[in-house]
């Protein structure tokens, strides 16, 4: 447990730090930051109204400090700002859908691509000189070069465009309301295919390579030997034996890659305006609403953390000599 | 944002050896020498893999370098009527905007390469100051690099970089590459700083110590050579993830659309409906360039890795040598039985 | 000569470890016979082949090693002829192991008791609760207390772990136990106290122990016959008491004087000078001739073969023709002494 509260401490750490990240870089720009946030604003609220949004920003003529203090509490009470593109919504109320559709086609992608990523790993190790320890690892590291976007692009193009196989964009059939029902749950699982692949594409080949350079490391150990001398079957010894322990670098190898994985969605999202947070940054960022750019930042970065702790949480229950450390 | 392969993380032991004292010709990699030609260097040219990386990158660099002579001219200028298809007059056909498309691959990779080992560079330079420090003095001053590393991996890079570019105005090289290396460099640290903890481990840093070395010599004349291989690694590493993390943020329209480059090739190619309009010439040169020069240099990576890394060198070794012998391998791991006798 | 079947004859066992540099042979020639019941000590300093041996008769060994000739006979099959299926029947039910580090050969992530279940069932049609019951027997016997079987191995103790290794090699009662280093890892007191408790087992359950160990001291106080191997090779093979009291082969003198006794008279340590060779480039002739105080002409030119001598003892070294009796002791003891008195002049 000792493990599990190092960690904690260690993301709220982090977390703290993108806060302190979001509060100065409006500061950094020259001029006013409020003036220079709300400049699109101008004109369009009256004076009092701007004032008191340069408030609830933390934006206000006390000393840094202060600012400081009152951004913090704020974030930590839930409200992010108002956002400008949208206003006057919270900018909770704006992120709140995007942050579903995101953890959707993270999760699944993710995922996947972990799962048949180790699987083929595991049996490339095994198999030495196979299909899969010889062919497939160039194969997936050339898919893996290209960027997630492009990708995602060609085959929004030959798939969706040219062939009308799939969906084009957004996260289910427009004109369908949201419920739970068989054809609401099939569009967004015909609208996820797309997204989702491209990211299993390029991410597999780092999952595979991974879990393959690990398990050729653990099948040299003293016990494969022994458990292969005790007359077991040869795949309880590469699942039960082997895998079993080639797992626990890659789960944590797994905390680590979220980041990039997530990034990958993220651009994924805006080539097949899937409504999630990297569609709606994107947005944020061209409209200049920079409360909304900067709460959508923070939830990513609540989200990777979120997921390293349960990640933390789940090596845990794996490997147990960090139970007892 | 393309492939990270987890770099294998060196382990100290040796291959086991069963009953056997295989001191055989070959150098180990850990050998006290301390030479500045690291023994792999020759044997990278046997890696298959690392040769045809090697290849491909020099054809790249090669076109960069040569862009003014293969392709002379503005690259942005207005060549022809757009969205042509390709042709003997324009090989790549022509974009959105009319412009020759294999000018502007040719002339992106210029940028596209350039950003690619500045960042490559810096990173790595950064990630070696920091992570050999942190792995050889240890204590406080681990405790704190540490945590600035494992701040700087865990908060998600396309989203910083793009919140990043939202607050800047202009951006100039110097800004893209201090953002990237901002965002690229506790990769390397954290790889080289476990690198480090291990050598210090060793009997010859220990000899040292107690000799008096002071502590930057022993990290210059005996620990830096002992690392060339991860350095090189994460070097190579921290490109493929400069030139990704560039081409997606000029794609989104957060580069310098004036630049020509990979990325912004890209951008221009949507942004002008390129693929709508069935125009994939516009889309493609672009995208597969940088899937070639990744790929080229995670080749390079995999080949280095297989040479240095101890389990993978005896595996691809064995491999071979089983293979020449015709040694037929069951379907388990069983040992094999090989009734003729051998030429000794 | 025993009337007895043998319960485990290796005849002429070739394993080659295929290296980048060349094929390395670990294992040259190696025949040796143990009878059940008995317990038959294979020593020699590390990097003989002892445990390339000891792995290769369960064939194990990874690669780059194959085996290149010879027979294992396990009663009366040719083990190195079974199929996939038979060598997984055959291993741990015939032929069980006892690794040098306990630590290193149990799974890591799985409950000991678990690891045990896992040999039961490989074998036997059992239930859970049938094997779980089997196991706290087990554990009963080699003196960990039941309530264990659910710890994970670096919950135990060094003592405990082999003791847990031992465990699960008696899990099927095979008629022959290999014990690799057994006590190597453990400081002397525990040591001793595994070493007890082997005896009693194999008292209690009457299996042969082929046991492998470079401290020639315990095979002299629990072996039978013992084996001795140097480069690959048994140079030597006699029954315990007479290898102690009357070594052959100078190089069994050799490691006899490496160790001191605790009873008997005081004596010197000598050791052997020199290393052991490189097997990809071995010595000419006689692989030992070059560490060898009483080398003479025959030995640089050829190797010497195995020849039997009277009392069920055979030796590979020119000095031995088979017909005349030689002392290498007295002789090696005047080689020492004249070393001694020459260095005493410098």
């Amino acid at each position: 447990m000792r493990y599990i509260g190092r960690r904690l401490a260690f993301y709220v750490v982090a977390f703290w730090a993108s806060l302190t990240l979001n509060f100065i870089l409006p500061r950094l720009m020259p001029g006013d930051p409020g003036t220079a946030m709300f400049a699109r604003m101008q004109g369009q609220i009256d004076p009092s109204q701007l004032e008191s949004m340069r408030k609830a920003y933390g934006l206000s003529d006390d000393p840094l400090p202060v600012q400081y203090w009152n951004y913090i509490t704020s974030v930590l009470h839930g409200d992010l700002g108002t956002s400008i593109s949208s206003f006057p919504s919270p900018v909770t109320d704006v992120i709140r859908i995007s942050f579903f559709w995101t953890i959707l086609l993270g999760l699944v992608a993710l995922i996947i691509s972990f799962a048949l990523g180790s699987l083929l790993g595991i049996i490339g190790a095994w198999r030495r000189n196979g299909f899969v320890d010889s062919v497939l690892p160039p194969i997936l590291l050339f898919t893996g070069s290209f960027p997630y976007f492009w990708i995602a692009t060609v085959a929004l193009f030959f798939i969706g465009f040219k062939w009308n196989l799939l969906p084009l964009r957004h996260a289910y059939a427009d004109g369908l309301s949201p419920g739970f029902n068989l054809t609401f749950i099939g569009s967004v699982g015909k609208h996820i295919i797309m997204p989702a692949g491209t990211i299993v594409l390029v991410a597999i080949g780092g999952w595979m390579l991974g879990m393959r350079n690990t398990m050729i490391s653990i099948l040299s150990e003293d016990y494969i030997m022994m458990a292969e001398a005790k007359g077991l079957s040869q795949r309880r010894v590469m699942f039960s034996y082997a895998a079993r322990n080639a797992m626990l670098p890659s789960v944590t190898a797994f905390g680590m890659a979220l980041g990039f994985v997530i990034s990958g969605a993220l651009v994924t999202e805006v080539v097949f305006a899937y409504p999630g947070l990297g569609y709606s940054l994107l947005t944020a960022v061209r409209q200049l609403d920079y409360p909304l750019m900067q709460g959508i930042f923070l939830m990513i970065t609540l989200a990777v953390l979120v997921a390293n702790l349960i990640v933390d949480l789940l090596y845990v229950r794996l490997d147990p000599r960090v139970r007892t450390g | 944002m393309s492939l990270q392969i987890p770099v294998l993380e060196l382990e100290s032991e040796e291959v086991r050896e069963i009953g056997t004292g295989l001191q055989g010709p070959e150098q180990s990699q850990w050998a006290r020498v301390r030479n500045w030609a690291p023994s792999w260097i020759a044997p990278l040219f046997h890696s298959k893999k690392a040769i045809v990386g090697m290849v491909i990158l020099l054809i790249y660099i090669a076109l960069a370098i040569l862009a003014p002579v293969i392709s002379p001219g503005d690259p942005k200028a207005f060549v022809a009527r757009p969205h042509l298809p390709p042709s003997s007059a324009h090989w790549l056909g022509t974009t959105g905007l009319g412009r020759d498309v294999w000018a502007q691959t040719i002339w992106g990779a210029r940028f596209t390469l350039e950003i690619g080992f500045l960042v490559g560079i810096a990173t790595t330079v950064v990630g070696c100051v920091v992570g050999m420090s942190a792995g050889y003095f240890r204590g406080r001053i681990d405790d704190v690099l540490s945590l600035f590393m494992n701040i700087f991996l865990i908060i998600p890079t396309i989203p910083l970089l793009v919140v990043l570019a939202a607050f800047v105005g202009s951006k100039d090289l110097a800004y893209f590459v201090a953002v990237l290396t901002l965002t690229g460099w506790a990769w390397p640290a954290r790889v080289i700083r476990s690198q480090t903890l291990s050598l210090r481990e060793k009997d010859f840093v220990a000899a040292s110590v107690v000799v008096g070395e002071k502590g930057w010599r022993i990290i210059f004349r005996e620990i830096l050579p002992n690392m060339l291989s991860i350095i090189v690694a994460s070097f190579i590493g921290s490109t493929i993830f400069a030139i990704g993390a560039q081409a997606a943020l000029e794609f989104l329209g957060l580069g310098n659309p004036g630049r020509v480059s990979w990325g912004t090739n890209l951008y221009w190619a949507q942004n002008d409906a390129g693929l709508l309009t069935g125009a994939w010439w516009t889309f493609v040169p672009a995208g597969v360039c940088i899937a070639l020069v990744a790929f080229a240099f995670a080749m390079i990576n995999y080949g280095v890795d297989e040479i240095t890394n101890p389990r993978l060198r005896a595996r691809s070794g064995i491999d071979k040598v089983l293979k020449e012998r015709k040694v037929k391998t069951t379907g388990t791991r069983a040992t094999p039985v090989v009734q003729q006798r051998s030429v000794s | 000569m025993s009337q007895v079947r043998p319960i485990l004859d290796v005849r002429e066992l070739r394993v080659e470890y295929m290296s980048p540099s060349g094929p390395v042979v670990a294992a040259d020639n190696v025949s040796f016979h143990i009878d059940p019941g008995e317990v038959y000590g294979l020593a020699g300093e590390s990097g003989c082949g002892k445990s390339t041996v000891a792995l290769a008769l369960l064939r194990v060994l990874g690669p780059p090693a194959v085996i290149t000739g010879g027979q294992v006979f396990f009663n009366d099959t040719d083990v190195l002829r079974l199929d996939d299926r038979e060598l997984e029947q055959y291993r741990w039910r015939d032929v069980a192991m006892v690794f040098q580090s306990a630590m290193n050969s149990l799974n890591p992530v799985m409950k000991i008791g678990d690891q045990i279940i896992d040999a039961l069932q490989a074998h036997e049609q059992m239930s859970t609760r049938a094997a779980r019951e089997r196991v706290k027997e087990l554990l009963q016997i080699v003196g960990i207390d039941p309530r264990r079987i659910d710890a994970y191995p670096h919950e135990l103790s060094g003592g405990m772990r082999q003791r847990a290794v031992i465990a699960m090699a008696l899990a099927l009662n095979p008629p022959l136990l290999i014990m690799d280093e057994p006590t190597t890892a453990l400081d002397v007191v525990v040591q001793q106290e595994i070493m007890q408790q082997l005896s009693d087992l194999k008292s209690q359950f009457g299996f042969s122990v082929l046991f492998i160990t470079h401290d020639l001291s315990l095979l002299v106080e629990f072996s039978d016959r013992i084996g001795i191997m140097y480069a690959g090779e048994i140079v030597e093979e006699a029954p315990a008491k007479e290898l102690f009291k009357d070594p052959k082969h100078p190089y069994t003198f050799g490691l006899m004087h490496s160790f001191p006794l605790v009873h008997g008279p005081r004596r010197a340590l000598t050791g052997i000078p020199g290393a052991p060779p490189n097997l990809l480039d071995p010595p000419s002739g006689c692989r030992f001739h070059d560490r060898c105080a009483l080398a003479f002409a025959p030995c640089p030119l050829q190797r010497p073969q195995l020849i039997q001598l009277p009392g069920d003892r055979q030796v590979a070294c020119f000095l031995h023709d088979g017909v005349h009796d030689f002392d290498t002791s007295t002789a090696m003891q005047a080689r020492i002494d004249e070393a001694d008195l020459v260095g005493a002049h410098r």
